[in-house]
């Protein structure tokens, strides 16, 4: 697989000073869901893992629901970004390996740190300044994969 | 109305507000909901070294994410200041608690067990693997899999993406197999 089949879009609207505004406002109302809900908690990560609520699973469920609808209906109408352009949503590269390791991978981490990218930062946010060594032993993982990415199956 | 909103949100609330973040940031500006994307604009601005993987123009392409991450610390710190949940403790369940405590959790309050998560947990064997291991393992994961909790459970699913749909049965296996037999044997 080459790299540049990886590279991230490269969309150049709103990066403008009110556009980057609008980002940040939208990052923080979903901060404010994130631990109003309480997705952030390691306890209800675990409680999720061990079957014991059904919290977590209706806020994953319903969300997928929600977000499914609005990705369907943005390509039945054919909806477009607020600066007109079409919206184009790439999709995932077929193959499974990367999946089921990076997956399985990924869930180990998520269950010993009981929090996933999204939460880490809303902890931080919290007060949780050790969540700063998550973060960048994250930031140190995903360097990691990067430099190994060459060798790894895929 | 305060007192309100810094209760618990329930599932049917907060589930469908997350839920609205995807379409809504298609039509800001054509950006799918990927959170830890940010990881690898981290190593692009900062550290990129000769890996290929971080030769790209971070500005063009994850300033927005970057942005929107920012937000998302800002959100943490209002949420946990004039949102504040009133109670010290959060309410799992019963059951939960039970399990947590067979494996030795006994502080319930805040967010996180903080004998754990704090400086001086984090020089203790737990706290280590919890923290750094675990935090590696989401970053080196989630790019493997290109994607993580948002990207895939939520955006890959949401449209409709048969590998999103593998990744996230693995965040799953992962998950259950730390939850049962690696934390009783660490904690």
């Amino acid at each position: 697989m080459s790299t540049t089949t990886q590279q991230p879009e490269h969309a150049e609207a709103n990066l403008t000073v009110g556009g980057l505004f609008g980002y940040m406002t939208l990052g923080m109302l979903f901060g404010i869901i994130f631990v109003q809900s309480e997705v952030v908690s390691w306890f209800r990560i675990q409680e999720m893992f061990r079957f014991e609520s059904f919290h977590m699973y209706g806020i994953i469920g319903s969300a997928v629901v929600v977000a499914m609808i609005g990705v369907q209906a943005i390509k039945y109408f054919d909806i477009r970004t607020l600066d007109g352009e079409p919206i184009r949503i790439n999709p995932k590269q077929w193959s499974s390996y990367r999946y089921w390791v990076g997956g399985i991978m990924f869930g180990l981490g998520w269950a010993l740190l009981g929090a996933c990218p999204g939460p880490i930062f809303a902890l931080i946010g919290g007060g949780y300044s050790v969540m700063l060594v998550a973060l960048l032993s994250a930031i140190a993982g995903t360097w990691v994969y990067g430099a190994l990415r060459p060798h790894l199956p895929h | 109305m305060i007192e309100m909103l810094s209760q618990t949100w329930p599932w049917y609330v907060a589930g469908p507000l997350i839920g609205l973040i995807v379409p809504a940031l298609l039509i800001a500006g054509g950006r799918m909901f990927g959170i830890s994307a940010n990881l690898r604009h981290a190593c692009a601005a900062t550290i990129p070294g000769r890996v290929a993987f971080f030769q790209y123009d971070w500005k063009k392409s994850g300033l927005w994410n970057i942005v929107f991450a920012v937000g998302i610390v800002l959100g943490g710190v209002i949420a946990t200041t004039v949102l504040a949940h009133p109670d010290p403790e959060i309410g799992i369940s019963a059951g939960a608690r039970a399990q947590l405590e067979g494996v030795g959790i006994t502080d319930f309050t805040g967010l996180l067990p903080s004998d754990l998560f704090s400086w001086s947990g984090l020089a203790s064997l737990p706290g280590f693997l919890m923290i750094v291991v675990g935090g590696f393992l989401v970053g080196f994961g989630a790019r493997y899999a290109g994607g993580c909790t948002s990207g895939h459970a939520i955006s890959g699913l949401a449209d409709l993406q048969g590998p999103s749909l593998i990744a996230v049965i693995g965040f799953f296996i992962g998950g259950l197999f730390v939850t049962h037999l690696i934390l009783p044997l660490i904690l």
